[in-house]
Formats: structure tokens, sequence, C-alpha cells
């Protein structure tokens, strides 16, 4: 980036996939009005999408004071090159300070991409922003180490400085229908032909419809369930809250529930209000992908199980008993 | 005892394959009496049945040290699947003393081709007392014909090849048994019962009962005659892998005393504290400590080729008795739970017992020892 | 098919502790291993070795240890291996480790011929930021697909199975490409003892920066824009409830109420 160019706004890049916003992208919104205030500066929404105008209305809603909207059938589905090329196009018009991309598959796909062909700094996963008065830097703090280390960063020499945030570590902004706002319209320059990857085939391998990242409750079964069978308790008691189906490495290992259902270190990381896990001991890499969640409540037989260091409510008994005296509980409630 | 770096990569491998792929299914197939088949194929891919094969056979040849380093780190995890290598082993020793070039390269050509080996010595009434092997092989012709019932042989129904001691001459007692290779699938080798053992369960024992299975003449191994004396230094070495794999036994079930002893709490302590406890907990580490120095250093004369075979029957004397021993006084450590299957304490006392018979019960080992100091 | 596979070693991430007394990581005493994620790359680039022949080279920059690690990768089908080391390259942030990954697989292919295919981990259990794979492929200027979990061949094309929120997607890329790998449909197989030994007598080729000339003023920390300010251990709060009546039914009659008292459903 030239030196002489002021660099100025901060910019939230919003995912769309199929017209649809990811959630992380309006959850950003609130961190970077916090530094857009600190340093009196725009904050930008990036909304890349097809028939996406409603997410540009709803970024500003949300709190952005400009969107700068690509609206094209080629970001129908995600693919690096059109992301990343498009990106940088604006980038190179707009010159921002700060960009903020929500960490999720596709983000954590083109924020470095971009990141290294602007030869800046880009802080993964980070857990908090905060503008930075001392030095005039965003601080970036992250985990390291599997959460056993924290670690706070800063780009003092390169702009923009860039971070990626994981879905769940803000909450959303508070939504202000009657917020005034710019939406800009901006050309993709991108052909099909300059896009190296295609995709061929798509599988839908969650049978549910609920976002595992994007949940606001998570109910998880593990190696305690016994046999595939036995998800229907989880099933039940996830229905019963609205949530979503989780599980430990152990029961996808056992094939008792698809991969796109895991929860830890090799599978997805999760921070959902509540967070229940049933019959799972709490190995290391699973405490890795949910550690994070608001409330953890755990169920378990074995007293001495390391879940119960983490979870905030642990019940020592049965699963098979407990479950079904939670879901009866709960619809007591629930009517009452 | 130094554990050199290739030991230890070695040994490391196989106790990664044992905690992940062998602990979490241990108790089930201890429960069905079954030997768990895709574990000893991952084994086989591993090249564990391929220790004592020399290595212009393709095989890795390992000194005796790391043999029984890596049988100590079976026996930790699982006797019966031990049991498997060192009778494997056992066989493969017999074929490299006494074996000539073509035999070598048959018999571990069916090794390297993925398969284990089994050792037929005992019969219903030939247990200690090899002289009264009935098991007949008649020459005739170009070949050998074999008549006679095999039991309680390890590995019998999934190996490839088998050691055979028959006799060719019933009326010279030891001196008319000789020794022979016989493929698995030969005609005339029928596997009979399967046996429902006290323990060592993931190991397969049955009977073999050869009705007119004929051999090629080449198949006899050595001279005939000398089968007594060939089967003899055999397990004059190869009974250190029991010695091994008791020390491991015996390890491992200290191990788990002491975790236990930490967690339970009888009258508001953990038992740990307990001298009782802490008197038990000692004694079973001295001796198991005393039983590994000797299994090594019997393995260390081995290597050497210095006067091993008293150390070898005293190494597994010892090391069996004291398995027995601490695998005993560990189910008394776990009290009610060290009864009940749910916790590994039982099994580990029900694979002890064999450790103490078979390999040359520890009354002939006795004898052994006792000849060899009685003969100076 | 010539693939290069870019390993880490690192901690093992779940023997790690902290000091009570320091509140710092406890580093000595932790074992070290192939990055996860990179075993689960590498077990897919044997297969396709394993399938269409050719060869496998494995790369690691890292300090004299990590040659356990090269060692490891050699025990189950990597051919060749390469360490990069020097004290310049030390303190590196992404950039400037891709930087220095992406030169020196430059300067590989002259050794070991143009690469089809530059395999990693989606990121390391240690910096977990699954940066370098990206930048890597940036600096080359090819093609990426991150998240695989199986990769095939076929002709001239590479399919990759890229995992996604709802399943996956079955993609095409055009070779040259950089591949991040996630937790494969292929465990990383085991090693055989024969192949250990093997690995254990294989020669580690060893580079530095002087090797290829390059300019070590984009590596190490004068090449990295991301400074670290501050490093610490978070505080863990351990005042979980646990509850254990004598039936469930009871159990989770008081669970309902601290719940329902602090309004968490």
């Amino acid at each position: 980036m030239s030196a002489n160019i002021k660099n100025k706004n901060v910019w939230v890049f919003i995912e769309t996939e199929y017209g649809k916003e990811k959630k992380v992208g309006f959850e950003l919104l609130k961190p970077g009005r916090e530094i857009a205030d600190a340093v009196n500066q725009d904050l930008v929404a990036i909304v890349f999408g097809k028939d996406v105008k409603n997410v540009a209305t709803k970024a500003i809603a949300y709190g952005a004071d400009k969107v700068i909207l690509v609206d094209n059938p080629i970001f129908e589905r995600y693919s690096t090159d059109a992301v990343t090329d498009t990106l940088m196009d604006l980038i190179n018009k707009y010159n921002p300070d700060t960009i903020l991309i929500g960490a999720t598959i596709n983000g954590r796909d083109f924020g470095p991409r971009v990141a290294c062909r602007l030869k800046t700094g880009l802080t993964a996963d980070c857990t908090s922003i905060s503008y930075n008065e001392e030095t005039g830097n965003v601080k970036w703090t992250r985990p390291a180490f599997g959460g056993n280390l924290m670690a706070d960063i800063e780009c003092p020499n390169n702009r923009p400085q860039m971070g990626t945030v994981r879905p769940g570590v803000y909450k959303l902004p508070l939504l202000k229908e009657d917020k005034k706002g710019e939406i800009i319209e901006e050309e993709c320059n991108i052909s099909e032909s300059n896009i190296r990857t295609k995709i061929i085939e798509t599988i839908k391998e969650v049978t549910e419809n609920i976002n595992l990242e994007e949940a606001e409750i998570i109910v998880s079964g593990g190696r305690g369930l016994g046999k595939a069978e036995n998800f229907s308790y989880i099933r039940d008691l996830a229905k019963v809250l609205g949530g979503a189906v989780g599980s430990s490495r152990a029961a996808v290992d056992s094939g008792w529930i698809p991969h796109a259902h895991q929860v830890g270190q090799t599978g997805k990381t999760v921070a959902p209000k509540v967070y229940i896990a049933c019959g799972i001991s709490g190995a290391i890499q699973h405490l890795a992908g949910m550690s994070g969640s608001d409330t953890i409540i755990a169920i378990n037989k074995d007293k001495n199980a390391p879940i119960f260091e983490v979870a905030h409510y642990g019940i020592v008994g049965d699963l098979f008993e407990v479950i079904p005296e939670f879901i009866k509980e709960i619809e007591k409630y629930k009517n009452s | 005892m130094e554990i050199t770096n290739e030991m230890r990569d070695l040994g490391d491998l196989i106790e990664k394959y044992f905690k992940n792929e062998v602990d979490p299914v241990v108790a089930e197939y201890d429960a069905r009496g079954e030997y768990p088949e895709k574990v000893y194929n991952d084994l086989i891919e591993m090249g564990l049945n391929l220790l004592a094969v020399p290595t212009e056979h393709d095989g890795l040849m390992v000194d005796h040290k790391t043999e029984t380093y890596i049988a100590e780190i079976l026996g930790r995890h699982d006797c019966g699947i031990a049991s498997a290598i060192g009778v494997n082993n056992s066989a493969c020793s017999t074929m490299n003393f006494f074996g000539n070039d073509e035999q070598k390269k048959d018999f571990f050509g069916i090794l390297t081709s993925g398969k284990l080996a089994g050792f037929c010595l005992t019969e219903p009434n030939a247990g200690s007392d090899s002289a009264s092997v009935k098991t007949t092989a008649k020459l005739d012709g170009d070949e050998y014909v074999l008549n006679g019932t095999k039991c309680f042989i390890t590995n019998g129904g999934i190996a490839g090849v088998y050691i055979v001691i028959a006799s060719t001459d019933l009326s010279k007692g030891t001196k008319g048994l000789s020794v022979f290779y016989v493929e698995g699938n030969r005609e005339g080798l029928i596997i009979g019962k399967h046996e429902d053992k006290m323990g060592i369960r993931l190991s397969n024992t049955t009977q073999i009962i050869f009705e007119d299975c004929r051999i090629p003449k080449d198949h006899l191994i050595g001279q005939e005659g000398k089968g007594f004396v060939y089967a003899m230094k055999t397990l004059g070495t190869s009974r250190n892998f029991v010695g091994g794999m008791a020390v491991g036994l015996a390890q491992r079930a200290i191990d788990e005393c002491v975790k236990y002893a930490k967690s339970r709490v009888q009258f508001g302590k953990p038992i740990a504290y307990k001298q009782g406890i802490q008197f038990m907990l000692a004694d079973m580490q001295t001796q198991t400590a005393a039983a590994r120095e000797l299994a090594y250093h019997a393995a260390d004369l081995i290597d050497k080729n210095e006067d091993y075979e008293i150390y070898v029957s005293m190494s597994k004397l010892f090391a069996s008795d004291v398995a027995m021993k601490v695998t005993t006084d560990g189910v008394q450590i776990f009290g009610g739970y060290g009864y009940m299957k749910e916790y590994p304490m039982e099994k580990m006392m029900r694979d002890a017992k064999i450790l103490q018979i078979y390999e040359g019960t520890n009354q002939i080992q006795r004898v052994v020892i006792s000849n060899i100091m009685l003969s100076k | 098919m010539n693939i290069l596979v870019c390993i880490k070693q690192v901690p093992d991430t779940t023997e790690i502790k902290i000091n009570p007394e320091t509140n710092t990581l406890m580093r000595e005493g932790v074992p070290s291993i192939v990055n996860t994620f990179d075993s689960y790359a590498l077990e897919l680039g044997v297969r396709l070795k394993e399938e269409h022949g050719g060869k496998v080279t494995v790369m690691s920059m890292g300090p004299e240890q990590a040659k356990a690690a090269l060692k490891e990768c050699l025990s189950v089908g990597a051919d060749e291996a390469y360490l990069l080391s020097d004290r310049a390259f030390g303190g590196s942030d992404t950039l400037a480790t891709s930087f220095i990954l992406a030169n020196f697989a430059k300067h590989l292919e002259n050794e070991e011929g143009k690469f089809d295919l530059i395999l990693c981990g989606k990121q390391a259990i240690d910096g977990d930021t699954g940066q370098v794979g990206p930048e890597m492929a940036e600096h080359l200027g090819i093609a990426q697909v991150t998240y695989a979990t199986d990769i095939k061949a076929e002709g001239d094309k590479t399919l990759v199975k890229r995992e996604n929120d709802q399943g996956y997607d079955w993609i095409e890329v055009l070779s040259p490409a950089v591949i991040t790998v996630t937790k494969s449909d292929f465990e990383p197989r085991y090693a055989t003892l024969k192949s250990k030994i093997a690995a254990n007598k294989a020669e580690i080729h060893v580079l530095n920066s002087k090797s290829i000339n390059i300019d070590v003023e984009k590596c190490g920390l004068k090449g990295s824009p991301t400074k670290v300010k501050k490093s610490y251990t978070p505080k863990k709060e351990n005042n979980g409830i646990i509850i254990k009546e004598e039936t469930a039914s009871a159990s989770v009659q008081t669970l309902m109420r601290l719940i329902a008292d602090k309004k968490v459903i």
C-alpha cells in the first residue's frame, strides 16, 4: 500500500450464500462500530452476493454508515478468485484502514489470500478487538496452543489492518430500522474464465436445517450414547429447545452421525448461548471446539469426566434417564 | 537396561497402535472369547510377525533385547495378542536354528506374504512329557504322512504354516521325534475344536488334527530323531518372550492400581494413604523391576550367545510367578471392583495364569534350572 | 503425480499444561508431533501417489528437532524430506512463513520437478491461524482449495471434496494448486516397523537462507507485519455446579431451578 494515500474507514465483510447472509457478518458490525467511532470514521459493510439488496439494507439497520454492494450471479456460491479479486479491486479503489471478516470456512479461505496480496497483517480467529489509543492500531486478541495461550497482536506498519472473528463471539448489534445509510453499487469485473475453481457437485449432509456455527442452542451427543439410534435422545432434546444437534468425534468416528455435526478441534468451533454435552467425556480436542459457549451444561454418568471442569452446570447421572426428564421439565416450563 | 533410540522408535509405534486401536476393544473381545481379526491383520501389516525373520528373507530380525522390549509393550496391553506373536517367533526360531536355505525361503515366504506361524508340540497325552508325543510321520516314497492330534495350539486355524513335532519312530521315545513344517492349507490338516479359555482370550487356540496329511519329504527339518533336541533348543531362547510379556502385564497391573489407589476414597481419604496398600504396591513394583532386569539380562546373554539357558528359564519362571502375584494383589487392591468385569483388573489376573503353564510349566523350569546347576 | 506436502512440527497441545505459579506455558517434556492436519494432508498425498504413481516430497520450516517430524513422514509414505532451517526464519508470522515456504517450493522444483499439487493441513494446532496455506498459494500465484477432506485426480483434472456448513462440495481446480486439508475421510496410516527403521536411516536434506538467496528482510520478525504485543494464559474460572441427586428426576428439577433463575433457556 502506498504510504501517501491515507487509509480510512472500517470495513466489515458480510458473507452471503444463496442470497442469504451469514449472521457473523452482522455480528461484526458491533466491534466495527466501536472502532469506527473511536477513530471518527465510517463503518462500511461490504456485501457480495446474488439478489442481496435486502442484506445491504439490513446492514445499515445494524449500524453500517455505508454499504458497498456487488450484486452479481457469480457470487451466488463462493469462489476464491471471484471474492478475492473483486475485494482487491474495491480495496485498491477505496483504501480502507481496517477490514473485519467473519472466520467462516470461506472467510478463512479468502482473508489470508487478500492479506498476502496486500502484504499486510491478518490476525485470525480473534476473540476480542479494540482500538488502542496509545498506538493508534487495532488490538487483536486471539487464542493459540488450542486455547491454552492468549496473544494481543497489532499491525503497526501496514494497512489495511485485517482480522477474522468467529461466529458467536460478538452478539448482534441493535437493529435500528430507521437508520439512514448510503448503498454504493459496484460492478464485478471478474469473468468466469478468471475463476480457477468450479463447483461440480453439492451434497447436503446435515438433515436438520440449522447451521451449527450460528445456532444459539446446541445439544451434543458422544460415546456415552452407545449406538447411532440413541441420537434420538439428542434430537428430541434439541427439538424441544429449538437447538441444533452436535456431536463429539467419538460418535462421528463410530459412524453414528455425519462429520458435519462434529464439534471440536478436527470439527467445528461453536460458541452458542447454551451448549449441552450428553455422554461426552470432554477430551481437550472437544473442549477446544465449544469452551467459548456462554453456558455449558453437561450430563455424564462419570463424575470425574473432564467435561465437568468446564461445565457451568453438570448432572452426574445416566443420560438415558436424565434427558427424558429434562425434556419433560422443559415442556412443563414452556407451558407454564 | 539401556533402551536405545531405535528400540524406542519401534516401541512408540506399537504403543500408539495398541493405545488407539486395541485398548478400546479388548474387553469386548475378551468377553466373546474371539481373536480380533482386524488387529491381527494390522499387526501383520506393520510387520510384527517378522521380528524373528532374517533380513535376507525380508524380515526384521531384531535382537533379543529389542524383542523383549516389544514383548513388554504387548504384555502391557494384551497377553493374548502377545502370545500369538511369541508363538510365531518360536516357530521362526526353529527354522532359523535348524532349517536349510530352501526351507527358510519357503517358510519365511509364507510369513512375509502376510501370515502368522504356529508351533504344534502339545498333545492330549503329551504336555510336560514330550516323550509321549504320539503323532506319527511315516515316510512313504517322496512324502511323509502325518497322523495324530495336537491340542492347545496358539494361532491354530489362522496360521499360514506350523512347526510340527511328530514321531518318526515310536519305539525310540524322545529319540524318535522329528520336526517338520506344514503349511496351514495342506489337505489332511484339520482344525479341531476352538478352546474356550480362562484368559488370553484374544488369542485363537485350537486342536489340530492330522489325518493322512501328506507333506513333501523336504519338509523334514534337520535330521530324523533330533526333534526333541531341536524343540528344547528353540524353547531355550523363545521362552524369554514370556518373561518380557509377564513384566509388561505386571507393570500394567501396578499402574492401574496406583491410579485406582489415588482416586478410591474410603474412610475420608484415598486408599493410597493406607500403609497396607502402600506396602503392597512397593512389593509389587520391586518384584516387577527385578523380573524386568532378569528378562533383559537373559536377552542380552542370548544376543551374546553366552550360556543363556539357565537365565532364560529363570526369567520365565520368575516373571510369570511375579505377574500372577501382582495381578492377584491387583484384584485385592481394587477390592469388589477388582472382581467385576467392568474393571480391567480381573482380566489381567485371568491372563497371568497361563504364563506359569505354557512354554514349559514353571515346574519344568525348575527342573531345567536345577539340572543345569547340578550338571556342573 | 508430483506432490509437495508442507508440514510443521508442533507440541502436542492436548498435553500442554500451565505452570500454576508463573502462569506460563510449560513446554518442556511436551511431546512433539507432526501437526494433526498435516498428517491428514500427507495421507491424502500418499494415497494419490499410490493410485497414480509419482512422488511425495515433504518440506518443513523449523529448527533441528523438526527432523524427527520429517522422519515420521518418511515412515508413512513420503519419499523425500527437506528441512528449511535458519535463524533468520525465526519469529516469522504467517506472511513471512508463507513467503519462505513458497520460495523454497519454487526452488525444490529444480530438484523434484514441477509440483502438481501442494498440500498442507488447514491449520497448525499451535498457531491455529490457517493462513499459511492460502498465503503460499498467493505468493506462488496459483489456485487454492481449503478445507479438503478428499482429493481425486482424474486425467488432468483435480477434484477436491470441500467441507462446508451443510455438507460438502466437489470442486474442480486447475493444477498446480495449493490444497489445505482438514480431518480427511482417511485416517493417517500407521508406519510399519520396516518403514520406521528405513526412515530413521534416511537422509533429511537441510537448506538455509543461503541455499536460495532468499531476501531475509522478508523473513523472520522483519518480514512480519503482525507483531505480538503481549501473550498470557487465560484465567480459568472453575465455578461449575455439579448436581447429583437420588433420582434423575430430582437432578433435573434442581438444574431447572438454577437455569430458570439465570434465564439460560
